[in-house]
């Protein structure tokens, strides 16, 4: 029997592994180039698991601007050329981010657009800086990718350290909330976030009564919130994503806390007030860069966007600056050898959707506001826009 | 005080959730000795199903008041479930009856994976929100507070948990259950369908899964293609704490775990002076669940079984 039984697994097992490398095979190409020479770029997002309508919006976003490339015709170094858009899934799993970042370098990728989630990003960055590709994260908030000393790792949107600081300061000079307890999710982001906040709000006089955790799965958050309504806190901050951000909200309200919520870019989306329904009314949260409206191309980005693939979630207008900013290194040095076009991509001078890119020592975008907004009538109305150092 | 009670009204509100989906692991493995995974995904189809519907009405604006609404959200849930429940168990279990006991595991996990893509492509990977359509009374007892949600949840699974195990202990049905687990040839030869049999617990397991999978969409507020997966794994987990194959086991085993969970959350800070947080919430729970496994290692109410021949 045993013999049977292990020719059985050994069978199966060599069936599963021939089935993954034909589905692998067939991956998720933009079709075969039309016309000259390809440009193979990389987009990593999370495309399944709780944060796959964020990761749906990056890879949207980059598509939009890889398309409208592509239809204008892109001509480098004497060739026409055509980008091709490699998306992968990293499930906003750092595991699974490394296996990704390995097979975009394997299939010759010269530039990536990603990955989402700062946990994801950090080690991902490692192997596109073995191999010398250029990296832009459109949405990788935390300090720790771009102080990693790579000369490859950028990103397109203002870090934890500015967006920590402002909230930090805007709950306890403006809100006036001297007791605020903290959650976070214990990813790089969520964790990176709450530090800062708590830095911030402790340096402005505040008071931290609890420190809670949960993590990017969960839904349930009744025990972490029964605990700190003991505590009675004037405020809430959390640092996480819209799916915890939503339930949190709406469980502190059942338990019957009478306490502002506060939260960063991961709860500043359409999807939180959603879920939060009547309870994310008077919630407050901040996002890097400008209002939409008031972004330099917003409205004519949001009018492509929406009538093409539906409401915007958060990221989208950085992730399709992200792709513009490649190429634009690429065409001013005049090639798509990442050793070669790494060096413009440093002096990278751009007016984008988002705003205006430069790129400092570290890679990180210089200047950036953080803009605070507040659910009013069932929808994120900006309260102020805050010019960071 | 009113911080101990209302941590063990979260834990044991979660924790009938958890006892509802246990018991389907539960009454498949059983009968078949199979740990069917994709139960969890059949939550999440009966959360998708009856939200779809209750959108749908409200969307219509149909004048009814929240409870019937869901209800018949509920309603429409329970067919669908049963009837992935049954086709699970057609297409994925029933070939493989005679096979070494890995090859249905590992179909389980294909089964689960594959009705996940399907209700990605469906509903899509956008989170759905529950209407607010329920009531929204919330008591006061001992100082901690009690939603109407909590206490219809409550409720239902009291009542679902005690059919069903009447169900088993005294209809025809249930001692048909009783005897196909315990031999199915010898069930067949004293008459009993076994195949019938086999089909109406996933029938019947999928149902209460509906149910449970209502009851978490309406009590979080949300639905996402995602769902199942954890919840599955804790149910899962909580079958095991009790004694996998025993229905008191998966209700016990259920309830422990939702307040173990809760308390370990709310508690475990202050008790270790900050040094572990709530982020050791699971792994305190399933730290106790490795130590009833060490002690009792066929879980707390199971009973030791000799390998089937």
């Amino acid at each position: 029997l045993e013999r049977v039984l292990k020719s059985t697994l050994v069978n199966g097992l060599l069936a599963a592994i021939m089935a993954t490398l034909v589905l692998g095979a067939c991956g998720k190409h933009d079709g075969a180039a039309k016309e000259g020479d390809v440009i193979k770029i990389g987009s990593v997002s999370p495309l399944t698991g709780p944060q796959a309508h964020l990761g749906k919006d990056n890879e949207n976003g980059a598509r939009l601007a890889v398309d409208e490339i592509n239809a204008a015709g892109l001509v480098i170094g004497g060739k026409k050329m055509h980008i091709d858009l490699i998306s992968e899934d990293d499930q906003a799993d750092p595991k699974i981010a490394t296996t990704v970042a390995q097979k975009l370098v394997d299939n010759g990728v010269v530039g990536v657009i990603g990955h989402l989630n700062s946990g994801a990003t950090i080690p991902a960055s490692t192997i596109y800086h073995n191999a010398g590709i250029p990296q832009i994260s459109p949405s990788a908030t935390a300090i720790a990718y771009t102080a990693q000393g790579y000369s490859t790792a950028f990103r397109v949107m203002t870090n934890d350290e500015q967006q920590g600081h402002v909230l930090g300061q805007y709950a306890v000079d403006k809100l006036g909330d001297k007791k605020i307890a903290i959650i976070d999710d214990r990813t790089a982001y969520g964790q990176g976030l709450a530090d800062e906040f708590a830095k911030a709000a402790k340096a402005a006089g505040a008071e931290v009564v609890a420190r809670e955790y949960t993590t990017d799965r969960s839904t349930d958050f009744m025990a972490i919130l029964t605990s700190i309504k003991a505590k009675s806190p004037d405020l809430v901050f959390f640092g996480g994503m819209d799916p915890q951000a939503g339930p949190l909200t709406k469980q502190l309200k059942q338990l019957g806390i009478k306490a502002q919520v506060l939260g960063g870019d991961g709860m500043q989306t359409p999807e939180y007030i959603k879920l939060a329904g009547a309870d994310a009314e008077g919630e407050i949260a901040s996002n890097p860069g400008l209002t939409l409206d008031s972004m330099p191309g917003g409205k004519a980005f949001k009018d492509k966007f929406t009538a093409r693939f539906g409401q915007i979630q958060n990221y989208a207008p950085y992730a399709y600056d992200a792709v513009y900013v490649l190429v634009d290194a690429m065409k001013r040095a005049n090639s798509t050898d990442p050793a070669k076009y790494l060096p413009a991509l440093k002096t990278t001078d751009y007016q984008g959707v988002t705003g205006h890119i430069r790129f400092d020592q570290k890679g990180d975008v210089t200047g950036g506001a953080v803009t605070l907004y507040q659910v009013k009538n069932g929808a994120w109305q900006p309260l102020e826009t805050v010019q960071s150092k | 005080m009113d911080i101990f009670v209302q941590q063990i009204i979260n834990g044991l509100v979660l924790g009938s959730v958890y006892a509802l989906v246990a018991l389907g692991y539960t009454m498949v493995y059983g009968i078949l000795e199979l740990i069917n995974f994709a139960h969890g995904e059949v939550t999440m189809i009966g959360a998708m199903v009856s939200l779809t519907v209750i959108s749908t009405l409200v969307g219509v604006g149909i004048d009814l008041p929240g409870v019937v609404i869901v209800l018949l959200g509920l309603l429409a849930a329970i067919p669908v479930c049963m009837g992935v429940g049954f086709t699970i168990e057609r297409l994925a279990y029933r070939p493989l009856r005679n096979a070494p006991r890995l090859a249905p595991l590992i179909t389980a996990i294909g089964v689960s994976i594959v009705l996940q893509n399907i209700a990605m492509l469906i509903w899509g990977r956008q989170y759905i929100s529950f209407p607010p359509i329920l009531p929204q009374g919330r008591h006061q007892i001992l100082g901690a507070t009690i939603t109407d949600v909590q206490i219809a949840i409550l409720l239902i699974s009291v009542v679902l948990m005690f059919g069903l195990t009447l169900l088993v202990k005294k209809s025809r049905l249930g001692r048909a259950m009783r005897a196909t687990a315990q031999s199915p040839q010898i069930a067949g030869l004293m008459g009993v369908n076994a195949n019938t049999v086999i089909s109406l617990t996933f029938i019947l397991g999928s149902a209460l899964a509906a149910v449970a999978g209502v009851m978490v969409s309406a009590y979080y507020g949300l639905a996402h293609y995602y769902m199942g997966f954890l919840l599955g794994l804790k149910a899962f987990s909580a079958a095991v704490l009790g004694g996998i194959g025993n229905l008191t086991g998966a209700v016990l085993g259920g309830l422990l775990l939702g307040v173990i969970e809760s308390l370990g959350a709310g508690y475990i800070g202050g008790l270790t002076g900050g040094v572990l947080g709530s982020n050791y919430q699971d792994v305190f729970a399933f730290f106790i669940l490795i130590l009833v496994l060490m002690f009792r290692p066929s879980g707390l109410l199971g009973e030791r079984v000799g390998e089937r021949a």
